[in-house]
């Protein structure tokens, strides 16, 4: 239901709401008998700050980066470690997994990305910049990946796509295409629909969509509705017709992958740095918290570090979920929709495992 | 007969990590010609290496019955103790569904796959894994499709306050025509209201320097060290002093000499300013020189209204530390 109300026009928008704030006394008797509770599973396995966590497609794996320099692999349902990925040298920004769970590409700041073997944590092969890597991305059939490195030493950032070989021993580190222009840092580069662009956001603010077969800039969102400030996140729907992002901005936006219209935009009051979508709930999950070397300075309860829920399509806040010592820096939703985790500054993953109840969190 | 205990390792989903123990295996030992029991400490592991001697086929087969519809399952079984007695084991389990679980068969193949990296060698005792203790609740701040009503009752009040009829004053962070005490969103940063803080920022310059020996003192309050004229101003350790709560943000000290100097010689007055935001912090101290006067002005003006707010004054007791 909920995809199709994305599309719906303001009018008839309006008109569901109508609908539903009749019946709102129900809804609020509802809402006091249910209580979702959850018992997460903590995962201390990190000693710095976690960055990313993603997990695989069967939702049975999590993946977790952070700025030691060892990403690991959790099984998702019970939070047992399975193995470390030993090797890079610097903090591990960001991860992805290809679809069948057997190779996973990590971008690190040792100025390399790097292809694992996700069964036996070996070292497959090395993409090696003249700068950090921060983002990466498979593209859909895994065939290619995207890798965005950050400015350094004059150099300017800039985007990599890199083709992957079936067979690692093939693999070679040349890029297929670079793409630059981008002022300061891209902070996340995802692939949207059939690969035919590649969607990025960082340091600018702006969301950009560029042509991965000629390698130009297509479309940039517009400056009146974009983000204020840095592009902290970016998270694709399960069927990547839509993607969220998160800015430091204190707020997070819904965009069209296609047409990069915006369609919802969420407050908070605090800077977004994680996001994530439901797959299964009309629910966008936010993560954030003040800056982290102003941590110790201020009252923890005025850090604000819960990953809150927002209605999707009403752009309400329903919920909180408090328990990280610092801000958030890292959300995942299980593709079954039935847990997430996230990441903190205090390099603790927390695992939470819906109660049944919160299924019955009453949306339109 | 004894007992025998057995782990079940169900994979449930939403209390992962929890081992069922179903203790519901009951063993009997039936010893032809023998009536005696013998209590003997068998691992369930054992029991499968113990036929040491070639004689099971004299042994009856091994019987399955169950699970029936409460899930009981037994399994009877036959073999030979150490002393050469044939024992008959029946193992009574109960068989329960917790969750329904699905799995990719590829997840399943993953769950067996062997620990690689520093989780090889990972202790017993690290404990990386953990269920958190406490219960985290899905906090909703209000409930869904009550914030337009909500917002219009707000903006009822806000019009009183425009009007000139109510003054709308924020108690907790002294922000004035912005919102209500209850709403303030710094309502998590206040001192809660009992444990007043009986000093004001900055009054705490006297610092015991004698008896904490080792402890740091900042150069300009070890002895001998010169002080600034107005320290002394500052310092709330005096007598006869009083302490004046809930005042609002417009009174400053001329004001509150104003009120107070009716009762008697004033020595000192104070109004706790926000050193940041240069706004009243809505309490302030008066001393006066003689103990009846202060007697006096608490008597009075304790409950009095100033400045539309209800004043509160009371010695002001040093705390008890």
């Amino acid at each position: 239901m909920g995809k199709t109300n994305l599309l719906l026009n303001d009018g008839q928008l309006l008109l569901l709401l109508l609908r539903r704030s009749k019946s709102s006394s129900f809804l609020q008797l509802n809402f006091r008998q249910s209580k979702a509770k959850m018992r997460p599973i903590l995962m201390k396995g990190h000693e710095r700050p976690l960055t990313f966590l993603k997990y695989n497609r069967d939702g049975d794996l999590l993946f977790s980066c952070a700025k030691d320099h060892t990403p690991t692999v959790w099984f998702a349902d019970n939070g047992e470690r399975l193995g470390t990925y030993a090797g890079h040298n610097g903090a591990v920004w960001c991860c992805d997994v290809s679809r069948d769970s057997t190779r996973l590409i990590t971008g690190s700041a040792d100025q390399s990305a790097k292809l694992w073997d996700v069964q036996s944590g070996t070292q497959l092969f090395t993409f090696s910049f003249d700068s950090p890597a921060r983002a990466v991305d498979f593209a859909v059939g895994d065939k290619l990946a995207v890798i965005t490195t950050d400015p350094f030493m004059g150099l300017t950032s800039a985007i990599h796509v890199k083709r992957i070989a079936a067979d690692p021993d093939d693999q070679v580190g040349d890029s297929v295409l670079v793409l630059k222009g981008p002022q300061g840092r891209i902070n996340r580069a995802v692939w949207g629909p059939l690969n035919k662009t590649i969607i990025s956001a960082g340091e600018d603010a702006v969301v950009r969509i560029w042509d991965t077969e000629t390698g130009k800039l297509l479309q940039e969102n517009d400056k009146e509705v974009g983000h204020k400030k840095t592009v902290t996140s970016l998270a694709k729907s399960t069927d990547g017709s839509h993607f969220l992002t998160g800015s430091l901005d204190k707020s997070a936006k819904l965009w069209d992958s296609r047409s990069l219209t915006l369609i919802k935009t969420y407050f908070t009051e605090r800077p977004v740095n994680a996001v994530a979508m439901s797959p299964l709930l009309n629910h966008v999950v936010l993560g954030g918290g003040q800056d982290a070397s102003a941590v110790t300075t201020t009252d923890h309860r005025a850090g604000k570090f819960e990953a809150k829920f927002y209605d999707k399509i009403l752009q309400e806040e329903i919920g909180g979920v408090k328990g990280h010592f610092g801000p958030i820096n890292a959300l995942a939703f299980n593709p079954d929709g039935k847990s997430f985790s996230s990441g903190g500054e205090d390099g603790y993953v927390r695992l939470h495992h819906f109660d049944p109840d919160y299924f019955k969190i009453p949306s339109i | 007969m004894f007992l025998l205990g057995f782990c079940h390792y169900i994979r449930q989903e939403h209390k992962p990590l929890v081992f069922i123990d179903h203790r519901h295996r009951i063993m009997a030992l039936e010893r032809p010609g023998s009536a005696q029991k013998q209590p003997s400490k068998l691992r369930w592991g054992e029991l499968d290496e113990d036929d040491g001697e070639d004689l099971d086929f004299l042994l009856p087969p091994r019987q399955v019955i169950g699970p029936d519809n409460n899930g009981i399952k037994k399994v009877i079984e036959y073999k030979f103790n150490d002393d050469g007695h044939k024992v008959k084991i029946t193992t009574t389990t109960r068989v329960r569904k917790l969750a329904k679980a699905r799995f990719s068969k590829r997840a399943i193949e993953r769950r067996a796959w062997a620990k690689f990296g520093d989780a090889v060698h990972e202790d017993v005792g690290s404990r990386l894994t953990m269920v958190s203790t406490e219960e985290i609740l899905l906090e909703r701040p209000r409930a869904p499709g009550s914030k337009g009503e909500e917002k219009a009752a707000g903006d009822a009040l806000g019009q009183l306050g425009k009007g000139g009829a109510v003054l709308m004053v924020c108690r907790t962070c002294g922000k004035k025509g912005d919102h209500w005490t209850s709403r303030c969103p710094y309502k998590d940063l206040a001192p809660p209201t009992e444990s007043f803080v009986d000093k004001p920022p900055g009054s705490d310059t006297v610092v015991a320097s004698g008896g904490t020996k080792g402890a740091y003192v900042p150069p300009s309050m070890r002895a001998g060290a010169e002080r600034p004229a107005g320290s002394d101003m500052r310092r709330r350790n005096e007598e006869n002093s009083v302490r004046v709560t809930n005042l609002s943000e417009d009174t400053r000290e001329p004001d509150l000499l104003e009120l107070f100097r009716t009762f008697g010689p004033v020595s000192r007055v104070y109004v706790a300013i926000d050193q940041k935001t240069g706004v009243s912090r809505g309490f302030g101290f008066v001393n006066f020189v003689s103990k009846e006067d202060a007697e006096r002005a608490i008597m009075k003006l304790n409950g009095y209204g100033y400045d539309n707010l209800i004043l509160r004054v009371e010695w002001a007791t040093p705390r008890a530390n």
